[in-house]
C-alpha cells in the first residue's frame, strides 16, 4: 500500500513542471488586483449603507425634530418610504435612465431591470468594484435627494401626492441630472468626455441645487402653511434633530469619501475636506448667530454643520484641506442669512430650510469648487503626455469657472421647470394640499392614523 | 374675582392668547390636557390592531380677572376660540376668596 502510494507521488513530481516566471507574475498580479478589489469592494459598500443611514433614520430625525409633533411621523414617513420607493424605480428604469449610455442628457434603456449588472466590474465608471456595487451605492444618492426636497413641503402635502411627485421628479430631474454630471457620455461630465466638463465631486448640483431649488418652487407652489408665520411653530424636539445632524455628518463620509469609488488616497483626501469643510461652516453659523443675535444656539449649530457639508459636497475629492476650511465657512455664513433675512423678506414658508441650507450651500459649493479644485488632490484628469491638468482657478485655470457656472446654471433651470410641470400635474391629477381640517388635526392622524407620542401611557 | 377656565381646541391657543392680550389681559396658566365631551374621537390603528382613542388632546386656559371685566374677557375668549363644529370646548367660572402675589404680599384685584 504504502509502495502503491510513494509510486503515485513520484508520477505526479515528475508530471509538474516550475512555473516560469510569467506565470508567476500573472498569479501575482491577479493576486494584487484582487487584493485591491476586496479593499475597494468593501469600503465601497460601507458608503452605500452610510448614505443610506443618511436619509433612515438621519434625515428623518434631522426633519422630525424640526416639525410640530403632530406632524412628526408624517414628516419621518416621508424620508422612510422614499427608501422604498425609489429603490425600485432604480431597479425598473432608473439606474439605466442615469448612467446607461445615452444621449448627452438623459441615458438609454440598456441596463433597464438591471440587465447586465452584475458582479463583473463596469470599466467606464469603477475598474475596481462590481457593477452592482456601483449600482446600488448610486441609488442611496437617487434617495436622498427627493427626501431633502420634504423639507418645504413638510406639514401640508397629501402623502399621495407627495408619493407621486418624487416618482416624476426622479424621472424629470434627477436621472437626466445625473446622468449629465455622472454618466458616460453626459453633458457635463468631466471625466467621460462631457461637452462642458463641471467638477461636481460627489454632487453639489445633482443632489443639493436640484432638490434645494425644487424645495423652494414646491414652497411657493404649495404656498404657506395655514398660521404661517404669525402663528408660533417651533421645532418641536430639537433633540432629535441634533441626533439626526450628527448622524447626517457621519454618513456624509460615506457620501463624499465614497465618491472616490475606491478605499484610495483621493477618499482619505474627501473624508479629510468633508469633515473640516462641516467643522468650519458649524463655527460660521455659530459665530454670525451669536454676534447678531446673542446666543450660539443649537439648532444653528447643527443647520450650520449641514450647510457645510452640502458646500463641501461638490469640492471634497478635488480641494485641499485648508480651502475645504474656507468653503465650509463661508457656507456657514451665506445659508445663516439665507434662512433668516432672505426667507422673511421674499416670505415664503420653506418649512425646514430646505432651499435656505441646499440650494444655496450646494450652489457656494459649486461655484467655489471651481475656484480651489487642485491637481495636487485629484491628477485622474490628464493630457496626451500624461501630466495632469490644471483644474481650478488656484491650478491657474479660470476658464473651469465658466463650466462651473454652467453646471450651475442647467441645474437651476431643470429644476425650477421640472418641478413646476411636475406640480402641474400631480396638482391635476390628486391635489397637493390637504384639507384645512387635516392640516390642523395634523399629518399624522389625518393621514396615517397614529400619534408620535404617547407619553401618558 | 373670578376664575375663568377655559377647556379649548389647541390649535385656538394661539387666537386665544392674541385676543385677550389685545384686550390687556397678560397673565394666564396653560396646560396640555386630553378629554372629551360630546365629541366622538377616532380610531387608530397599530399593526392591524384597532384603538378607539376617545380622549383628544385639548388646551386648558386658566386666568383670574376682576369681576367687572369678567364678562368682556368671556366674550374675547369664546369668539377667539370658537370654530362652531362640536370639540370647541368649554368654559367654567369660579368665584375666587383670595389672590396674593408672592413677590410683594399684594392682595386681592391689585395682585391679578
Amino acid at each position: 500500500m504504502k509502495v502503491l502510494a510513494f509510486a503515485a507521488f513520484c508520477a505526479m513530481a515528475a508530471a509538474q513542471t516550475p512555473p516560469t516566471l510569467d506565470a508567476r507574475l500573472s498569479a501575482v498580479e491577479s493576486a494584487a488586483k484582487s487584493a485591491q478589489s476586496a479593499g475597494d469592494n468593501g469600503w465601497m459598500l460601507v458608503s452605500s449603507a452610510l448614505v443610506l443611514m443618511m436619509t433612515g433614520p438621519g434625515l428623518a430625525l434631522f426633519y422630525g425634530g424640526l416639525v410640530r409633533k403632530k406632524n412628526v411621523l408624517a414628516t419621518m414617513m416621508q424620508s422612510f418610504i422614499l427608501m422604498a420607493v425609489i429603490t425600485v424605480l432604480w431597479a425598473v428604469v432608473g439606474y439605466s435612465l442615469a448612467f446607461g449610455e445615452g444621449v448627452p442628457v438623459l441615458g438609454d434603456f440598456r441596463y433597464a431591470f438591471l440587465r447586465g449588472v452584475g458582479s463583473a466590474p463596469n470599466t467606464d465608471y469603477a475598474a475596481t468594484i462590481p457593477h452592482q456595487t456601483y449600482m446600488v451605492y448610486q441609488l442611496m444618492f437617487a434617495i436622498i435627494t427627493p427626501a431633502l426636497i420634504s423639507g418645504a413641503f413638510a406639514e401640508r402635502m397629501k402623502f399621495s401626492a407627495m408619493l407621486l411627485f418624487t416618482v416624476l421628479w426622479a424621472l424629470i430631474v434627477y436621472f437626466p441630472m445625473a446622468h449629465m454630471v455622472w454618466g458616460k457620455g453626459g453633458l457635463l461630465n468631466a471625466a467621460l468626455g462631457g461637452r462642458f466638463p463641471c467638477f461636481d465631486f460627489a454632487g453639489g448640483t445633482v443632489v443639493h441645487i436640484t432638490s434645494g431649488v425644487s424645495a423652494l418652487i414646491c414652497a411657493l407652489y404649495l404656498g404657506k402653511r395655514i398660521g404661517y408665520p404669525h402663528e408660533q411653530m417651533r421645532p418641536h424636539s430639537i433633540v432629535l434633530s441634533i441626533i439626526g445632524a450628527c448622524l447626517l455628518w457621519v454618513g456624509w463620509f460615506g457620501f463624499n469619501a465614497g465618491s472616490a469609488l475606491a478605499a484610495s488616497g483621493l477618499a482619505t483626501s474627501a473624508f479629510v475636506a468633508t469633515h473640516f469643510g462641516a467643522a468650519a461652516a458649524t463655527l460660521g453659523w455659530t459665530f454670525v448667530e451669536w454676534i447678531r443675535t446673542g446666543k450660539p444656539s443649537v439648532l444653528g449649530a447643527i443647520s450650520g454643520c449641514v450647510a457645510g457639508l452640502v458646500a463641501i459636497t461638490p469640492a471634497s475629492g478635488f480641494v485641499e484641506p485648508f480651502p475645504a476650511l474656507l468653503i465650509g465657512f463661508i457656507a456657514g455664513v451665506v445659508c445663516y442669512f439665507m434662512v433668516t433675512l432672505v426667507k422673511h423678506r421674499f416670505g415664503y414658508d420653506d418649512s425646514l430650510d430646505a432651499f435656505g441650507i441646499h440650494g444655496a450651500g450646494g450652489t457656494v459649493g459649486a461655484i467655489l469648487t471651481g475656484i480651489f479644485a487642485t491637481s495636487l488632490v485629484n491628477d485622474s484628469f490628464k493630457d496626451a503626455n500624461g501630466k495632469p491638468l490644471a483644474l481650478g482657478w488656484v491650478d491657474g485655470n479660470p476658464g473651469q469657472m465658466v463650466n462651473q457656472l454652467i453646471g450651475t446654471a442647467i441645474a437651476w433651470v431643470l429644476a425650477t421647470v421640472g418641478t413646476l410641470v411636475i406640480l402641474k400635474i400631480v396638482d391635476g391629477l390628486v391635489g397637493l394640499r390637504v384639507e384645512k381640517d387635516h392640516e390642523i388635526d395634523g399629518l399624522d392622524l389625518s393621514l396615517h392614523g397614529e400619534e408620535g407620542y404617547f407619553l401618558e401611557t | 374675582m373670578k376664575k375663568i377656565e377655559a377647556i379649548i381646541q389647541p390649535f385656538k391657543l394661539e387666537p386665544v392668547k392674541e385676543a385677550l392680550k389685545t384686550i390687556g389681559i397678560d397673565g394666564m396658566t396653560i396646560t396640555e390636557v386630553r378629554g372629551h365631551g360630546r365629541q366622538k374621537g377616532h380610531k387608530e390603528v397599530y399593526r392591524g390592531q384597532e384603538y378607539n382613542v376617545d380622549l383628544l388632546p385639548k388646551m386648558k386656559v386658566e386666568l383670574v380677572v376682576a369681576d367687572a371685566r369678567l364678562e368682556e374677557v368671556l366674550r374675547a375668549l369664546t369668539a377667539a376660540a370658537r370654530t362652531g363644529k362640536i370639540g370647541d370646548g368649554k368654559i367654567f367660572v369660579y368665584d375666587v376668596a383670595e389672590a396674593i402675589r408672592i413677590r410683594n404680599d399684594d392682595r386681592g384685584e391689585t395682585a391679578l
